[in-house]
């Protein structure tokens, strides 16, 4: 193999054709991680074993003709998605040593349809960061500068694929989580419509805003994942039972004629100038595909990010109280009593990040407070809910930056949460109103990576899917390889 | 000064699902420590509630046979709070907008007059786990099978004024849920218990008291017992010059007393907030009105139709209706014998006592309705009397079998031979030659020592009707 990183669909076709195995490649992701991840810190969990025996299974199905376009291929999850027998920490002290009895939903759909799985990646604490500075298993480094950081929370599954550790991982994106990171690693990031994929088995940060995602090289890549992974689980009540399409055949449809909406205030203060260039590029490559650009209106885009960050608080500070030393994971020595046992485990067990949130979600859940806080954030989070739906009235698709500025310095915000926070301004509004959003590189500046941003009506996750492989098909942006120019 | 009683009560009743509100795991009572604690029943991390929809249709019914409104759009929250017990720190409740809004049902007080009390609510949410702290070694040890029960709370308005009205208000509603299958009741096992908010106040001052609240309680009896306790020493702080201050507190069976077990102060800030995890539970018009349909006959209703139908007492009646159960087995036997007091006296009479006697449910009666019915009609039909008749039911109960068979095999028919009877008549005549002379000397009374001693000589069999015809005949000769 002389090409570092190989997309799904080309391996797929390696496989069908016997030009290699699933063990052999696994074999070669497994010496990649162990070659570069002492530096890159992407995987919290790397399973050999189990790796190894799935790939020999795939290789028997491949064998036997009974392989479907997934078999065989390695991939990691983020460590949020519970997986049986094997650590799920989700970046945290406190589950260091869980083990779950059972496997998420998107672990069981992805091993079903015969990926392998080469273990779990490093990840913000509880998928709390942008920056993957909170994991408990240190900082996750961007493979284009190991200065910066990755983005977060999925900055393990960003990294690891960037760098051609594995050619997809799994994400969840509550606030820009997967497309975040996938902008400053480079890469390609899903988020489908909240409800399209199974949330059963994904440590819940925020159950109304978290959604499985998906971090791969190219959207047709993921087009493939998705199609495994999307659709009703009867053990989520807020999955959805919306048919899944072909999501593979709608990626070549036209994008001539169609309507792209650009929100104006994506472009006021805080966009890098360069990136701002890039993004404009892009649309011209759309243009130049026939397809027409319009400055559309967020009005209350600047009330995203305080909202987002008075309700996913809110249900994380609930979501995380079972982690009270009484039935799984962390409990403190030396407590006294029942309540030294509740603050001991949750003090030792808990990160900085972790508990700023429990607090600022617990003040704004609290008698006296509610109406201010709480409830005035969903009604904003209705307004920009309803600033969208506007805007689909007249655009077929919403684009513009992922993320304000490329890859920062790691240490350079961790200190600073409100700066910290304002790198989600242009992912947080997209989980508000529960649409399916992608990131793909559009550019570099400065020799980092640029994120396009792509955001559709509820459902429309092939649209989008399509947008983005048309993109993918004239410019070579996904093809960057850190350090390396074109793959 | 004349104080005035001001009550409301929470009741929880188990709703009688055979899986959990939010899980397949099974709510059967009784079961080894955590054997039926899921992972969701855990609060494993990444498991979610999946509602049980049985629970919904139950909730539904209720709210029908109540004359509430029964929301077409309610919303399970979060209410959380930190216990062992509880696996999540949170307990799916309602609050904002429960599924069951207002009703009322009407009790009977003691001067026989009805008294309607409003309700003001019903919701849906799960119950808790239990602590143990017996044989635990100084540890609590957390058992999880009831955690995620489905419970349905009951609301009333503060509108009983005693203990007896609280008691009576819960025995209806007792009633109500057992008639229309939703909960089973089972006081011991904590299938039904409540909560009782207890205040006073000078009589015709308009402004409630100060309540407290007393926890938990899961008897008829001990509900009475713990309000009068309360009410009492409300009374006699206030009139030594103290306050009432709120708080919740438990009842002491044992040592018979109130005490404090936390001050509102002390009391937590729930932080409810609608669940994320679960969807609003939107009920359309052909579910409601599949729920209305699947409402069976209700207490009141049918104590009138009783009345009417069967022309008995009010009395009569209301321990017929008092269960469902009971009311079927009487329906069932009066069908069979066309005799509605005859069944009723029998259902209400031998019956119950023998139930009680042995602490059964009459759903498992070791007599059922058929048989019941089996050996009036050997009353009708005069084959015994109605005192063997109490023999047969005895000999029924105790060893089984049919009416039929137990006559035959004990030889207990009645004997209506009038050849038989009247030589046993002419052989109790020849023995007590006294008590003839009075008879005939006008003592009327007489007659009945004879009438007993006859029906002794045949072992109860002789038919008594034709033994005073003979006997009067063959004294007045």
């Amino acid at each position: 193999m002389t090409r570092q990183r190989q997309t799904i669909a080309e391996l797929s076709r390696l496989f069908q054709s016997g030009a290699v195995s699933s063990r052999e490649l696994t074999e070669a992701s497994l010496k990649r991680i162990a070659e570069h991840d002492s530096e890159l810190n992407s995987f919290i969990n790397v399973t050999q074993e189990e790796a190894r025996v799935a790939a020999d299974t795939a290789d028997k199905l491949l064998a036997s003709g009974k392989a479907g376009p997934l078999t065989g291929v390695p991939m990691a999850h983020k460590d949020i998605f519970c997986t049986r027998n094997i650590t799920t920490t989700c970046g945290s002290r406190m589950l260091e040593n869980f083990v779950s009895p059972y496997d998420a939903t998107v672990v069981a759909r992805l091993a079903e349809a015969g990926m392998v799985s080469v273990g779990k990646t490093n990840m913000d604490e509880f998928a709390m960061g942008s920056s993957n500075e909170t994991s408990y298993f240190g900082a996750v480094k961007n493979p284009w500068d190991q200065e910066r950081s990755p983005g977060g929370s999925s900055g393990g599954s960003a990294a690891a694929v960037a760098a051609g550790l594995v050619p997809m991982a799994t994400g969840t994106d509550t606030g820009g989580s997967v497309r975040q990171p996938a902008a400053l690693c480079g890469i390609t990031g899903f988020k489908p419509t909240y409800g399209r994929i199974s949330r059963f088995g994904m440590i819940a940060y925020a159950s109304s805003l978290d959604q499985a995602g998906v971090l791969g090289l190219t959207a047709e890549d993921v087009a493939l994942v998705m199609q495994a992974i999307a659709g009703f689980d009867a053990r989520d009540s807020t999955c959805s039972a919306e048919p899944v399409p072909d999501y593979v055949a709608g990626l070549e449809a036209s994008v001539s004629g169609k309507t792209i909406g650009v929100p104006k205030e994506y472009f006021e203060a805080g966009l890098d100038a360069g990136y701002a260039e890039a993004v404009h590029s892009a649309l011209d490559v759309y243009q130049q595909m026939g397809a027409d650009i319009r400055e559309v209106s967020l009005p209350n885009l600047s009330l995203a990010v305080p909202a987002y960050y008075v309700v996913s608080p809110a249900e994380a500070s609930s979501n995380l109280s079972r982690f009270d030393g009484i039935r799984f994971g962390h409990r403190a020595e030396g407590m006294t009593d029942l309540e030294s046992l509740y603050k001991l485990t949750r003090k030792e067990g808990f990160g900085d990040e972790v508990k700023r949130r429990i607090m600022t979600g617990t003040y704004v859940l609290s008698a006296g407070y509610y109406d201010a806080y709480y409830l005035k954030a969903q009604k904003v989070r209705q307004l920009i809910s309803n600033d969208m739906a506007r805007c689909f009235e007249d655009v077929d698709i919403l684009a513009g930056p992922t993320t304000p500025t490329p890859a920062f310095r790691i240490g350079e915000k961790v200190d600073d949460p409100i700066q910290m926070y304002l790198n989600d301004i242009y992912t947080v509004s997209v989980n508000l109103a529960g649409l399916p959003g992608v990131s793909i590189p559009c550019g570099l500046v400065d020799g980092l990576p640029a994120g396009l941003q792509l955001v559709g009506p509820h459902f429309a996750e092939q649209n989008v899917l399509n947008f983005a492989h048309l993109f993918q098909k004239e410019t070579d942006w996904h093809l960057r390889v850190p350090g390396e120019g074109v793959s | 000064m004349q104080w005035e009683t001001v009550i409301g009560l929470e009741i929880h009743a188990q709703l009688a699902t055979h899986s959990k509100i939010f899980s397949g795991a099974s709510t059967a009572y009784g079961a080894e420590p955590n054997t039926q604690a899921c992972l969701v029943s855990l609060g494993y991390p990444g498991v979610l509630p999946v509602l049980n929809r049985e629970v919904v249709v139950m909730a539904a019914r209720f709210g029908m046979a109540i004359g509430a409104n029964v929301s077409q759009r309610s919303v399970f929250a979060r209410k959380n709070y930190f216990y062992p017990d509880l696996p999540k720190g949170y307990q799916i409740s309602q609050l904002e907008l429960p599924i069951v809004e207002g009703g009322h049902i009407d009790i009977v007080l003691e001067d026989g007059t009805e008294k309607r009390i409003n309700l003001t609510r019903a919701h849906l949410e799960e119950d808790a786990g239990k602590s143990m702290h017996e044989n635990m070694e100084g540890q609590t040890g957390i058992d999880l099978n009831r955690a995620g029960t489905p419970l349905l709370e009951i609301v009333s308005e503060p509108e009983l004024s005693s203990a007896k009205e609280a008691v009576a208000y819960m025995r209806r509603i007792h009633q109500l849920v057992r008639y229309i299958g939703i909960s089973d009741g089972n006081m011991q096992e904590g299938s039904f218990r409540c909560d009782a908010n207890v205040s006073v106040r000078p009589v015709a001052q308009a402004e409630l008291g100060t309540r407290a609240e007393l926890k938990n309680l899961n008897s008829f009896r001990f509900i009475e017992k713990a309000i009068n306790l309360e009410v009492e020493r409300q009374i006699e702080l206030i009139e030594d010059g103290g306050k009432v201050v709120q708080e919740t507190r438990l009842y002491d069976s044992d040592r018979d007393e109130t005490r404090s077990m936390r001050s509102k102060e002390e009391a937590n800030d729930y932080r409810y907030f609608p669940d994320p995890d679960l969807l609003p539970v939107v009920l359309d018009d052909e579910f409601l009105q599949a729920a209305r349909e699947s409402l069976p006959e209700l207490p009141q209703a049918k104590a009138q139709r009783f009345m009417s139908e069967y022309s008995l007492k009010a009395a009569d009646v209301e321990l017929l209706t008092a269960a469902r159960a009971t009311a079927d087995y009487f329906e069932a036997v009066t069908a069979e014998i066309d005799d509605p007091k005859m069944a009723a006296n029998w259902v209400s009479g031998e019956l119950s006592a023998a139930l009680n006697r042995d602490n059964l449910e009459i759903e498992v009666s070791k007599i059922d309705a058929a048989s019941l019915a089996g050996l009036l009609k050997r009353i009708q039909d005069n084959t015994i009397s109605g005192k063997i008749a109490k023999d047969v039911f005895a000999a029924m109960w105790e060893e089984g079998g049919d009416a039929d068979s137990i006559i035959d095999s004990k030889g207990l028919k009645q004997i209506t031979d009038t050849g038989a009877l009247e030589t046993i008549v002419d052989q109790v005549i020849a023995d007590n030659p006294d008590q003839v002379e009075q008879f005939r000397a006008g003592k009327e009374k007489v007659l009945g020592f004879l009438v007993g001693q006859i029906m002794k000589a045949s072992q109860g069999k002789a038919n008594p009707g034709q033994v005073n015809q003979i006997l009067r005949t063959k004294l007045s000769t």
